[in-house]
């Protein structure tokens, strides 16, 4: 489903070239649960950026579902943001003044297509899987705590069924009770669902979870295992 | 835009200011150029006038003033009563400026010879006593008529005058009525002035058989041209005058007067127009102000929505349509506030103003395209930010 053929990226800044990827090069299968790991500056962020059709890399070549993302135009790599990919941020990223459901139907929005009440149930029934509470879905996004801010932000990312979700850090701000909530969530997701989850992290106990653990240390990949 | 109620409120004020202005300043315009149109087709519709003198401007030999010569006689007004079709009536007169006592007070004011058909033609009615007759004319009777002015400065405000004498050239007048005012004030006033018949004014006033000017009703609007060329080319024949250019008379068409006024009176609608267009233009560059901040606080918001798959015209639509809303409400409201003010003007002012439904539409129109033209920077400002740059802004 993803892969990837000596993505290199540099970044220039000044006149300095500051290489962040160097040949980096994997294959995702439809279904995993997957966790790429590293400390900062390993250049996790900057791989998670690409492999979410945010960037272009300086070199190589990234196939998702057959096709080559970097030969696509800008509005045909939002196209892939809205209907493969769903994100999930480590800040959650909310829109603060707007109700849960709202929050949850905004990548509907760019699909003009979709009738209200179909973007309703939708977004019902995305809340459902991320297992929040039906009381809270006319709150405010602000009124949430933490936890509950990251399920609504992961169902988010399930509105449109993408193929694969993309989580950067998404345990970051959270206390270790509910990152473990949040995780069970993708696991369930992930196990009932059968989405591709791909989990961002520096943290090794976060990255137990997955099933899969690619390593990445100063833009290369330093291991690549499977669990059983 | 309603998370930040009063900046946005602050910044449709100032559209508001400037859409009222637009619509107060036209309607004072619009109020100009309907009194004077108003005043023009009460002094007669269908109007021909026929002056002596000369259109001409340059030439070798040098003229008097047009007005001046004595080329139009009553025979000529004869003729073209008799010659041409489509007329309704013909009214010479004789005019001159004269002084004019009575009793001690007196006044300079204008004397006008007139025949029996100038009053229907120029619309004008007695408020006291009677018309000069037919009788009158033919008899060269010393009988005057005041405009209502001329009346309050000889006799005094709301005094009957009739059978009172007055003095025109050191000839004595009795007063037999009084006409209905048709307001105006200064030069050319149908208020201030004497009527006496035509052949008095002859042979007392002038002193010869001249006339100052034809006054022809023609039938209906559209024979109007027609029947000016036609008189043309009679008093050319009568006058023996072979080349246009030479003409010893001039017609003045009131089509031709009311396109005049009306163009002065609309390059002034156009210049308050203009003014009221700066402020509408400081207003657009508020919005665009605020559009800017907007786009800066919401970066980050800006960065999720791409990330979620927003195309870059999603966003600049986005922000667009915020603009376009924000200068659209303070259009409405501008509307209201205009149209207030230019009620408040006619009623405490002087000025008679008129709200047009074209300037309503006119000026709404031009709120929403203030907020696309002043929108459109920042929302394609906002459209281009990189998304991973607007996520991790803070």
């Amino acid at each position: 489903m993803i892969k990837c053929e000596n993505i290199v990226k540099i970044y220039q800044t000044g006149g300095n070239e500051t290489p962040v990827l160097r040949d980096v090069s994997f294959e995702i299968q439809k279904g995993e649960y997957l966790a790429i790991m590293g400390p900062s500056g390993s250049g996790k962020s900057t791989l998670m950026h690409i492999l979410g059709a945010l960037d272009r890399p300086t070199s190589g070549r990234y196939f998702l579902d057959g096709k080559n993302v970097f030969d696509l135009s800008g509005d045909e790599m939002a196209e892939i943001r809205s209907q493969k990919i769903g994100f999930v941020f480590q800040s959650f990223n909310l829109l603060p003044r707007s109700t849960v459901l709202r929050n949850v139907m905004v990548p509907l929005i760019y699909n003009r297509k979709i009738t209200k009440a179909e973007r309703r149930a939708k977004a019902e029934r995305a809340l459902k899987a991320v297992g929040l509470e039906k009381e809270l879905w006319t709150h405010l996004s602000n009124q949430l705590s933490g936890g509950q801010m990251q399920r609504v932000a992961i169902a988010r990312a399930l509105i449109n069924d993408p193929g694969i979700i993309l989580a950067d850090e998404p345990t970051g701000n959270l206390d270790s009770k509910t990152g473990a909530v949040v995780l069970d969530t993708f696991e369930k997701l992930n196990k009932e669902n059968g989405h591709t989850i791909i989990l961002i992290t520096h943290d090794k106990n976060v990255a137990e979870h997955a099933r899969r653990i690619i390593e990445i240390k100063d833009g290369v990949i330093i291991s690549d295992r499977k669990k059983n | 835009m309603s998370s930040n109620k009063s900046r946005s409120a602050l910044t449709i004020l100032g559209i508001v200011i400037g859409i009222a202005s637009v619509i107060a300043l036209i309607s004072v315009g619009q109020g100009a150029s309907q009194g004077i149109t108003s005043r023009i087709e009460s002094l007669g519709t269908n109007l021909l006038v026929v002056m002596p003198g000369s259109q001409r401007q340059s030439g070798n030999i040098v003229r008097g003033g047009m007005g001046s010569s004595q080329s139009l006689t009553l025979e000529d007004a004869d003729a073209i009563r008799q010659g041409i079709a489509d007329i309704i009536a013909v009214a010479p007169t004789v005019s001159s400026r004269k002084q004019v006592t009575v009793k001690g007070q007196n006044t300079n004011t204008s004397i006008y010879g007139i025949d029996g058909n100038y009053f229907g033609i120029k619309n004008i009615e007695m408020d006291l006593g009677s018309a000069i007759t037919g009788q009158q004319i033919q008899s060269r009777a010393k009988v005057a008529i005041l405009g209502p002015t001329t009346r309050d400065d000889l006799f005094g405000e709301g005094v009957d005058p009739t059978g009172q004498k007055i003095r025109i050239g050191g000839q004595e007048f009795s007063v037999i009525g009084v006409t209905k005012a048709k307001g105006g004030t200064g030069f050319g006033s149908a208020d201030d002035l004497i009527y006496i018949p035509l052949t008095a004014a002859q042979q007392y006033v002038t002193g010869n058989q001249s006339v100052s000017n034809i006054n022809i009703q023609v039938s209906s609007a559209d024979l109007m041209s027609f029947v000016q060329a036609q008189v043309q080319s009679l008093l050319l024949e009568r006058h023996r005058i072979s080349d246009e250019t030479k003409a010893d008379f001039s017609i003045m068409n009131q089509a031709d007067m009311l396109s005049a006024m009306s163009s002065v009176t609309d390059t002034l609608t156009l210049l308050l127009a203009a003014i009221a267009g700066i402020s509408l233009l400081v207003g657009g560059i508020g919005i665009m102000n605020m559009m800017l901040t907007t786009v800066t606080e919401r970066t980050r918001e800006i960065g999720l929505r791409k990330s979620l798959g927003a195309k870059n015209h999603d966003i600049s639509n986005q922000f667009l349509a915020e603009s376009v809303s924000l200068t659209f409400i303070g259009g409405v409201i501008g509307v209201i506030v205009g149209w207030a003010a230019a009620w408040l003007i006619s009623k405490f002012g002087s000025m008679t103003t008129s709200v047009t439904s074209w300037s309503i539409f006119l000026s709404v129109g031009i709120a929403a395209l203030v907020g696309i033209v002043f929108g459109y920077y920042p929302a394609s400002r906002a459209a281009k930010l990189d998304p991973i740059d607007a996520l991790r802004y803070q």
